[in-house]
């Protein structure tokens, strides 16, 4: 049993490094003189060893480390479902791997969800106490950030870039595998909090309550640094893929959209994650090592704090709805049965949001105290990002118009990604503007906002991406009808949850106490009780999902009669993802045209082509 | 029989993959990654401000900033000594990195026991954690050149194939270059007041 053996391996070097770690900071501290344990400091020098253990333990020595000191290493060659268990370097495996997982990820963050609405059906808290509420709401907040950061890029990237560029694999294929892995430690601990004394700031840990609050802040704060540095570790590994591994012929203005969001993405997570973990270390020194970074009364500045993680967490929600725009813009060039509409707009778009992601991050500081000289230029910046995202819609709209709309479960979902960014987008404008953030500042108005963004832009991508690249990663079919059913109940149930959630914002609803005036008891019973139906809608997903990928009908290669190249290999794909090596003739949207094919495989090969990737599959 | 070829880096990809020049790019875009969180804790240093260049011993600082830049002079000649194949010239020069590096982190680990001032102020904040986080990096990268020493002394790298070299040295480049912005804003700053 080899997946047994190597997730065990894992587990069990990564708990002796947790010892060793542990117990290494114990005899410095007592050859120092003093107390041997510090709850702080012990755990976390045994939780950077106890991941090193981890890491090592589950493949990274056998496969990777060895060759460091020049020894040999042993290549993980499985087949089967016990491959998805072990330090596989396909990246079709690590893409299902990332998928599976953040869909589970996704659905424990949504059952946190409705225990949120449960706490908010009437005015009194008594569902959860205060400390329990603290950590569920901050929960949810980071396993759905995890999810939106990671499921489409590690899932749906991974999976389909290097074939859709027609490469056999990602540049850094063990980096690629050490990505994933990095991951399930991050959910331990994520998960684990809850059992080692909450978590109380939300996902944003603003100090100083970050700092001061006895809670397993340091543990969760180590956790989203590790996560930090596997999305680090992808985005260069996608930047450098796509920059070398295109195949003959795939000159960047033939490369399809999603690729082209992919690049984008991969360039902002390599560029802004620091953000996030240098933000989290100095929380963590300041509790662990007594440094000052934001602690007022010794020369610190908890503004700090905020500029540092907004510098990321800003560029981090086009990390997430880059990705889902990508896979709309996809399906719905394949949907329309007509040329992309404005294809070089809309690349210019992606990389114009990826330019100016990175200079609006105070818009959300306006009422933390930051100069009054600072309002105007992020105000105008931050509106200056609808121009880019406005090119977007353009493609998209001027694709779907007049095109020949072929309404699939994952043409619906790219269409519902339009509608509900748009109106994700107008609500924005109200929090850029600063005379109305002012107002509806940390309100549930935010939450709607960011819910039709994040949840309504890449959440719906997401599902839209899973549905349309199901059969090719599973080799079966979806059941059409319950994929429909699923994406009308998921569509209304969410616009009618967060399209009320606006009104209690704007009478100041605040997004992070359960306590709220009594005159918004209706509207947020009717909110509540409208989540537990929209909440029930991925019941239907997961069950056509695992039915599906068991039983269902063997799908064909290519049963959108889509032209890019990863529809042009079997389902499941070889080892190598082609039979022969693949050259790129034309554009990847040319329906109806009477232009040359996207690619052909094999035909007229390379001479002295072959090498391993041809002769492997 | 593929997936060997992936594991070793060698043949990767069927269209004739650069493959030097993709770990270069990976390489180059690692070290962009990292100054992102040196930057951040530059601004920091600046945006919490307080000053107390005058606390530091300024010789001391003075001198491992030299020997640091030396150990870039050192660390280049041993790449290029690997690639015009003098395996001995490069062994003695990684050598001397090797011993700078240490004599650099026993600077700091100096500097930190002698300081007048301590971590719970602003200044002592910026600087025990910028140094920390600097030094840290040295001692990787010392790791990392001793490992590519043992690796010569037991006879791998030829000037066909020294990636092991060329990286660890572009990392040792790199540290340094992070130390030429480091050590203007922690010892020769003056007059910023909180
Ligand atoms: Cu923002």
């Amino acid at each position: 049993m080899r997946a047994v053996s190597t997730v065990s391996s894992g587990i069990a070097c990564g708990l002796i490094g947790f010892l060793i770690g542990a117990g290494l900071t114990s005899l410095l501290r007592l050859a120092f003189g003093e107390d041997p344990w510090s709850k702080e400091l012990n755990s976390t020098v045994g939780f950077v060893f106890g991941l090193i253990g981890w890491v090592m333990g589950v493949g990274l020595w056998s496969q990777w480390g060895r060759e460091w000191f020049g020894w040999s290493v042993k290549p993980s060659n499985h087949e089967g479902w016990e491959r998805y268990f072990t330090f596989n370097v396909d990246h079709k495996v690590i893409g299902i791997q990332y998928l599976v997982t953040f869909v589970i990820v996704f659905l424990l963050a949504g059952f946190a969800a409705m225990m949120i609405r449960a706490e908010l059906m009437d005015n009194d808290a008594r569902v959860f106490s205060n400390p329990t509420y603290n950590t569920v709401l901050g929960l949810h907040g980071i396993m759905m950030v995890a999810v939106a950061v990671a499921a489409v890029i590690g899932g749906l990237g991974n999976y389909a870039v290097p074939i859709m560029i027609g490469a056999d694999d990602m540049a850094f294929p063990r980096l690629n595998a050490l990505s994933y892995w990095l991951v399930p430690p991050v959910a331990f601990g994520l998960l684990a909090t809850p059992f080692l004394g909450g978590i109380e700031t939300g996902w944003t840990a603003y100090p100083p309550l970050s700092v001061l609050s006895d809670s397993a802040q340091t543990f969760w704060n180590l956790s989203i640094i590790t996560f930090g540095l596997s999305s680090i570790f992808s985005g260069l590994n996608f930047v450098v893929t796509i920059i070398f591994l295109r195949a003959p012929g795939m000159t960047w203005s033939r490369l399809p959209v999603f690729v082209w969001a992919m690049f984008a993405t991969a360039f902002l997570a390599l560029m802004y994650t620091q953000g996030f973990a240098t933000a989290l270390l100095m929380v963590t020194l300041d509790r662990v090592a007594g440094t000052v970074f934001f602690d007022a009364s010794r020369g610190g500045d908890p503004l700090l704090y905020q500029h540092v993680f907004w510098f990321y967490s800003h560029p981090a929600v086009y990390i997430m709805v880059v990705p889902g725009f990508g896979v709309a813009l996809e399906v719905i060039g394949h949907f329309s049965r007509k040329p992309m509409f404005a294809y070089r707009y809309l690349v210019g778009g992606f990389l114009g949001i990826m330019g100016l992601s990175g200079i609006v991050w105070a818009h959300h500081m306006f009422t933390s105290g930051i100069p009054n000289y600072m309002h105007g230029p992020f105000l105008v910046m931050t509106e200056a990002i609808s121009v880019p995202t406005g090119l977007i819609f353009l493609s998209a709209l001027g694709t779907i118009w007049m095109g020949k709309l072929v309404l699939k479960t994952p043409m619906l979902f790219a269409l519902a990604v339009i509608f509900n960014f748009a109106n994700g987008g107008v609500t924005g404008i109200f929090l850029a503007d600063v005379p109305t953030d002012i107002h509806l500042h940390d309100t549930y108005f935010v939450v709607a906002h960011f819910h039709y963004t994040i949840m309504g832009g890449e959440i719906f991508g997401l599902f839209a991406g899973i549905y349309y690249w199901f059969p090719k990663m599973t080799g079966r079919m979806y059941n059409e009808m319950l994929g429909k059913l699923h994406f009308w109940w998921m569509f209304i149930g969410f616009n009618v949850v967060f399209f009320t959630m606006h009104w209690p914002g704007i009478k100041g609803m605040n997004r992070r106490i359960p306590i709220y005036q009594d005159s918004l008891e209706p509207v947020n019973l009717f909110i509540s009780i409208s989540a537990f139906i929209f909440g029930a809608s991925f019941l239907v997903f997961f069950y056509n999902m695992v039915y599906s990928w068991i039983w269902g009908p063997k799908a064909a290669d290519n049963p959108w009669h889509a032209r890019t190249l990863e529809w042009q290999t079997s389902s499941p794909p070889p080892l190598h993802n082609f039979p022969a090596p693949p050259r790129v003739t034309g554009h990847p949207y040319d329906y109806g045209l009477p232009t040359p094919a996207h690619a052909v495989i094999g035909v007229a090969a390379s001479p002295a082509g072959g090498g391993g990737g041809g002769g492997g599959g | 029989m593929a997936l060997a070829a992936h594991a070793q880096g060698a043949e990767h990809g069927s269209h004739g993959l650069d493959r030097l020049r993709v770990n270069r790019v990976g390489l180059w875009l690692f070290f962009f990654s990292e100054s992102v969180i040196f930057g951040l804790l530059l601004s920091a240093r600046f945006f919490l401000e307080g000053i107390e260049a005058d606390h530091l011993d300024q010789l001391l600082g003075l001198g491992i900033t030299v020997l640091l830049l030396a150990s870039s002079i050192t660390a280049f000649t041993a790449e290029t000594a690997i690639a015009r194949g003098n395996r001995s010239l490069c062994n003695w020069m990684l050598l001397a990195t090797i011993v700078m590096g240490l004599l650099f982190a026993g600077g700091v680990a100096f500097e930190w026991s002698s300081a007048e001032f301590t971590k719970e102020e602003a200044f002592g904040t910026s600087f025990f954690v910028m140094t920390g986080l600097h030094a840290t990096h040295v001692i990787s990268g010392v790791a990392m050149l001793a490992m590519a020493w043992v690796m010569l002394l037991r006879g791998h790298f030829s000037p066909k194939s020294y990636w092991g070299i060329e990286g660890t040295v572009k990392y040792w480049h790199f540290v340094d270059v992070v130390w030429v912005f480091f050590y203007p804003a922690l010892y020769l700053v003056q007059g910023v007041h909180s």
